[in-house]
């Protein structure tokens, strides 16, 4: 072989390997500023006491208050997008026609299209002055309006995931149910949606994942005001919209205060991490294989 | 009734819950841009797209943002593109199935998973700090061509992919070496497919303001930038500066941005589009 098809397949190699460096180093970035953080601050107080006020002149560092406000948005999100987002699944696939799915998936897949600011603009403007006015005692930033626009936002994650694992399904299974009597409806959730149910719920647990790890909807409309409550009405503050609001400030490099948002990163890092690695283990262990 | 009618009636009231669902996101769509349009449209104006960023609502302009907005794209196409398609070809093409081949596929299909924030935090660290780029266009191009590296690696391979073996192997019968093969047979067969992936990962990067906040992109910019080295800001920032502020008519100016940041996004999905469409019509194998 001549040296240079050796010279570029070394090239092509190491721009491959640069993505074990991006990994590797975000790993080393959120570890070591993060000891250091836990050389100040007890690893049990961070994970058990139940206030966040880094900032201010008596200082706790519960990460609980975050994770919860986190999980608030999140849990609204899915609440909203599941039902809906699998709802379209299912009709696309059993009920419409090809030509309703053709002009109807793609404008859905503008929802997901759009930049997450212009989402949070739209909950606080929108939907948060609508919700007053059904809901009378709720916060100008809450969790409410928040995690439902976020919910809108991954509707089409949901759906567009969730319709590739139903169509995978072979016609055969969905025949032989109309062929016992049964309706698009009994065929739907008896055979199609068990036999897609792996896919299906990789698509959720990659929407949670999403849901987790969103920050400028949550930095705009749901509050910066860290605590520990599941009440959706109130001013919250998600594990991202820290990481912004201490960006956004003045906090010297080095400070305790600095490190902070690197515990919180890593917090974050390791909950989509989890997530992440589960759905791809579903996706290799239970994929449906069908000949 | 008989229970074959109720089955059919519950199977009537899906069908009509399926319409009502897929109809409630497009819906929300549609009040949503319309929404936009009417606080914004009146915004518009040359005035608007040419002043630098003030104080007073009405005076305060998005030139330093789409100026920003523009470095930024322009940046991270330079530095993503050739490092996302060389390794989508090194995997796809000239990886063998080894345990490396595995760790490099799962790296990537977890670092499309890691959230835009904590690529803030790397760069954070990395490109502004240990490097010493500051809070400049650099350090924030790098950034996010590391945030869009999966999705362009990732659609690099699935065109390659669709390129039939029948093509390689007739290059290699010729004569023809395997970059030889790569250059002239595979990438100009496969290069709509890559060029709709790299401008869908535009898109993306052009609504990102997480990582770039993070790393010290500021809000107030008084001057666009003019090297790669200088401070910016960007559109998706300047938003949220205006959004942030409790006076009404930042609120509009917000919402005049938005449009045009809409605009730009919505500018390039439609290339993506029409390209893939055009690619799919033009070859078939």
């Amino acid at each position: 072989m001549r040296t240079s098809e050796k010279i570029i397949e070394g090239l092509l190699w190491l721009s491959a390997a640069i993505t074990i460096l991006v990994t590797a180093g975000i790993i080393w970035v959120l570890l070591s500023e993060t000891v250091a953080f836990f050389s100040e601050v007890s690893i049990m107080s961070f994970l058990t006491d139940t206030e966040w006020t880094p900032l201010f002149a008596v200082k706790r560092f519960g990460i609980l208050p975050l994770v919860a406000g986190t999980f608030l948005t999140t849990a609204i999100a899915i609440a909203v997008a599941l039902p809906i987002g699998l709802t379209i699944a299912i009709y696309l696939n059993e009920y419409a026609n090809a030509s309703f799915r053709a002009v109807v998936k793609p404008l859905l897949e503008i929802l997901a299209t759009i930049p997450t600011v212009v989402y949070g603009f739209f909950a606080l403007t929108v939907v948060t002055p609508f919700l007053q006015q059904i809901i009378p005692g709720l916060a100008g930033f809450n969790a409410l309006s928040a995690g439902m626009v976020m919910g809108i936002m991954i509707i089409p994650m949901i759906s567009s995931l969730s319709e590739d694992a139903i169509s995978a399904v072979p016609k055969s299974l969905r025949e032989a149910a109309y062929g016992m009597g049964s309706t698009r409806l009994q065929t739907a959730f008896g055979v199609m949606v068990p036999a897609a149910s792996s896919g299906i719920l990789v698509s959720i647990i990659l929407a949670i994942s999403r849901a987790v790890g969103e920050t400028m909807l949550v930095a705009i409309a749901a509050g910066q005001q860290p605590r520990l409550t599941l009440n959706p009405l109130v001013p919250i503050e998600t594990m991202t919209t820290y990481i912004v609001q201490v960006s956004l400030g003045d906090v010297p490099h080095g400070s305790l205060e600095y490190r902070t948002i690197f515990a919180v990163g890593i917090t974050l890092f390791v909950f989509t991490f989890a997530l992440n690695n589960i759905s791809f283990w579903i996706k290799k262990k239970y994929q449906e294989k069908y000949d | 009734m008989t229970n074959s009618d109720r089955n059919r009636l519950k199977d009537k009231a899906f069908q009509v819950f399926g319409v009502f669902c897929t109809f409630i996101g497009l819906a929300v769509l549609a009040i949503f841009l319309i929404d936009i349009l009417i606080d914004g449209l009146g915004r518009i104006n040359w005035e608007f797209l040419n002043n630098l960023p003030s104080r007073r609502a009405h005076r305060a302009g998005i030139y330093t943002a789409w100026i920003g907005t523009l470095w930024i794209l322009l940046l991270t196409t330079v530095i993503a593109f050739p490092l996302g398609i060389s390794a989508g070809i090194y995997l796809e093409e000239y990886a063998k199935k080894s345990r490396m081949a595995t760790i490099l596929e799962i790296n990537i299909a977890n670092l499309a998973g890691v959230p835009s924030i904590i690529y803030g935090l790397l760069g954070l660290e990395i490109f502004v700090r240990l490097m010493a780029l500051g809070g400049s266009l650099l350090a924030g191009a790098l950034t996010l061509s590391l945030l869009i590296l999966p999705i362009v690696i990732v659609t690099t391979r699935e065109a390659i992919k669709a390129v039939p073996r029948s093509i390689r192997e007739g290059s290699f019968a010729l004569g023809a070496s395997k970059w030889q093969t790569v250059w002239h047979q595979v990438l100009p067969a496969s290069f709509g497919g890559i060029l709709t992936g790299v401008i869908l990962a535009m898109s993306r990067a052009v609504g990102e303001a997480a990582p770039l906040i993070v790393i010290g992109a500021l809000a107030y910019v008084p001057f666009a930038p003019a090297s790669p080295m200088d401070e910016f800001t960007v559109l998706p920032i300047q938003i949220f500066n205006w959004i942030s502020r409790p006076q009404a008519a930042f609120a509009t100016n917000a919402a005049a941005a938005i449009i045009v940041l809409l605009l730009i996004t919505f500018i390039l999905n439609g290339i993506a589009v029409y390209l893939r469409h055009k690619w799919q019509k033009r070859i078939k194998w």
